[in-house]
């Protein structure tokens, strides 16, 4: 079993625990000094950075949630000038507003090296070729996976998003060894391999890393039998790296969250009291080698729980369960965080008003599909049939271009959305995972 | 191998060293970096019991050292090499290497293991042997320096720690300086903590390193990724002078 980075992977608790206190002392002395937010945070609580002195000391220190990220759009919770930044990133946030995170040129190599992990995890080595099938731009995950390939010494295929046809003619013609996207896709790839009389025998593949989205374990199966390979999971977020936060080894028993690099604490997400290990609960992350975009106690709002117990596998490093569920509203659509809120402020702003609203989400044929009804109002009804059309096309547009995803909108008669003690249920997520 | 927790050490009233941690793994160069007054002599005082830390812990090879005193820190296995080449002048380069074994010289057969590491410390300085009846004063820099870190490498030390080795010295003969210390870690398996005003050549030599900034550690990490660091380059490396855009 290869493994990317003994030293750190395999590290004994007591070493760590030393070694995260060096970094989480470092990391608060560089956010006091570097960035307003911390420093007021801090301030307001009259916590000093001395006051850190074990590890247990981090419960001291105060949330940060996306609305701090908010407030400080764009570069406000940057720890490092402008100039030094050689990468910006960004995902969805609630509002409108994207949240930004940026990069040094050491965050990008320490990146790198995080995500080879989990691909050495995975099985991947230097002899792979790796077709990549997440978005490229402004999401995290394709550039994150494919630093971690390059850092390994696979081929990198950059294929990006969409185009299945195209993908499986490269994944037949180029030797495909290892496939990346999220696990929706892959099963919408093995759909159409089927459809096409493609013999998955054929194909090379052998790994596949899925991540973006969460699936179940029955999801995993089908992919493994449908498309011959070992499929395991990694974890990542942009706000805090990317992916590169915790990844799967081959025994497939949780995630090895890379502890030199990031501190997990489990939370309740009502109370924010802290959950002992092996309860689930929201996770809660501090990063301890981010140089651009440091991120102290960061509310990831998904619900997992960690595992202490030493893994076969020989790494060291505590284990999280799979991610199913979000403490939050967010939903994931196709691999891309969508926030109900984003899509509300969309449909007001272009309805210049504030009609009655659903939003349901499926999947049909393994692709998630997420279409927003809208209750005719007066207002929309007085329009003439050409600017009805007109305005639900620029609805479309406008939510497509907040969210980055394509969606359905549909007109229905008034009154016509099921009320649930008068309340219409905004979210209806039919798929099953 | 050395393992530093909240260490807080003070000059009368004045906090010099504020919540440091930090650790050595054996065989490791660790150096420290950091400007003028951040309390990089200081943190080294403080490990070999010359200004002992007001709170915190310093565990060497599992045993707290923090109370003890600096004779008893030597016997340990640390030995500090202080700035600016303190010999005693006076005395011969033969004598000042002796007495960085007075604690061997207490029995028999601690002095003729001392008889010994003397001759390994002439075959790594060859010069010292020529000039062993020389008084220390009528040695060049360089010379000097060499004669500071045999006297401490005279106790056998497990831990060096070097304080601004290549301070006022020619570049050529820091440059050698710089070869000896490499060479003891890799041939003696000597574990070093390097504190260093040439930030690049200490980087180039460390497997990893610290920032102290003010009495505060900020940064941690391999000496590759401090190399790069545009914080470490802007403020220890010299470079980027110019005036910066800030956001």
């Amino acid at each position: 079993m290869n493994i990317w980075d003994p030293e750190h992977e395999c590290i004994s608790r007591d070493e760590l625990e030393q070694l995260q206190l060096e970094r989480l002392q470092a990391i608060i002395n560089r956010v006091h000094k570097n960035v307003t937010c911390y420093r007021r945070k801090f301030d307001d609580l009259g916590i000093i950075a001395e006051d850190i002195r074990s590890l247990s000391d981090l419960t001291k220190l105060p949330f940060t949630t996306m609305d701090d990220l908010r407030l400080n759009y764009p570069y406000g919770m940057f720890a490092v000038p402008l100039r030094e930044v050689v990468r910006i990133h960004s995902s969805s946030g609630t509002t409108s507003k994207p949240i930004v995170v940026g990069y040094t040129k050491n965050d990008i190599r320490i990146w790198s090296n995080l995500v080879a992990r989990f691909m050495t995890a995975a099985g991947v080595t230097r002899d792979d070729l790796v077709q990549i099938a997440f978005r490229y731009g402004l999401y995290t995950g394709a550039f994150g996976l494919h630093y971690g390939a390059e850092a390994i010494g696979a081929s990198v295929i950059p294929m990006g998003t969409g185009n299945t046809e195209k993908q499986i003619m490269i994944m037949q013609d180029y030797k495909t060894t290892v496939l990346v996207s999220t696990p929706s896709y892959a099963l919408a790839l093995a759909d159409r391999i089927e459809q096409l009389g493609v013999n998955p025998k054929a194909l090379s593949l052998k790994v596949g890393l899925f991540g973006g989205e969460p699936w179940s374990e029955k999801m995993r199966e089908e992919i493994e039998k449908r498309l011959l390979l070992s499929a395991t999971d990694n974890y990542g977020l942009s706000e805090v790296i990317g992916p590169g936060i915790a990844g799967e080894c081959s025994c497939k028993k949780g995630l090895h969250i890379y502890e030199d690099a990031f501190i997990p604490e489990i939370i309740d997400p009502e109370t924010g009291a802290i959950m002992s290990p092996g309860h689930s609960g929201e996770l809660v992350l501090t990063t301890l080698t981010k140089e651009a975009f440091p991120m102290i106690r960061y509310r990831t709002g998904d619900i997992t729980s960690l595992n202490y117990a030493q893994c076969e596998c020989g790494r060291t490093l505590v284990r999280m369960e799979k991610t199913m569920q979000r403490s939050d509203d967010m939903l994931i659509i196709r691999g891309v965080n969508v926030f109900p809120s984003q899509i509300e402020e969309a449909l007001f702003s272009v309805a210049q008003g504030e009609p009655p609203y659903q939003i349901v989400v499926e999947r049909k044929e393994a692709m998630d599909s997420l279409e927003v009804i809208v209750e005719v109002t007066d207002k929309i009804f007085s329009l003439e049939l050409q600017k009805q059309r007109s305005f639900l096309e620029t609805l479309k547009k406008r939510i497509g271009s907040v969210i980055g995803i394509t969606v359905e909108v549909k007109l229905v008669e008034s009154k016509s959305i099921p009320r649930l003690k008068g309340k219409i249920v905004r979210v209806v997520d039919k798929r099953q995972i | 191998m050395l393992k530093i927790k909240n260490i807080n050490t003070y000059y009368g009233q004045v906090h010099v060293l504020k919540n440091v941690s930090l650790h050595l793994t054996a065989g490791e160069i660790v150096t420290l970096i950091g400007a003028n007054g951040a309390g990089k002599t200081t943190l080294l005082n403080s490990l070999s019991g010359i200004v002992p830390p007001r709170s915190g812990q310093i565990i060497f090879d599992g045993v707290p050292i923090n109370d003890l005193a600096a004779h008893q820190i030597v016997k340990m296995g640390i030995s500090q090499v202080p700035e600016g080449r303190q010999v005693f002048k006076p005395f011969s380069v033969e004598d000042n290497l002796e007495l960085g074994a007075y604690l061997q010289y207490k029995t028999r057969e601690g002095k003729a293991a001392a008889k010994e590491t003397n001759e390994m410390i002439y075959a790594l300085f060859p010069i010292l042997r020529e000039r062993r009846k020389q008084l220390a004063g009528t040695l060049s820099g360089g010379e000097l320096q060499m004669l500071s870190i045999g006297r401490a490498l005279m106790a056998k030390p497990k831990l060096l720690l070097l304080d601004e080795p290549s301070m006022g010295l020619a570049p050529i003969v820091a440059q050698e300086i710089f070869q000896v210390i490499e060479s003891l870690s890799r041939e003696k398996k000597t574990t070093i903590l390097l504190v260093e005003q040439n930030a690049r050549a200490a980087l180039k030599l460390a497997n990893r390193g610290y920032v102290l900034e003010t009495g505060r550690l900020i940064l941690e990490g391999t000496a590759a990724d401090l190399l790069q660091n545009k914080e470490v380059q802007r403020a220890y490396l010299g470079k980027d002078k110019k005036e910066i855009w800030e956001r």
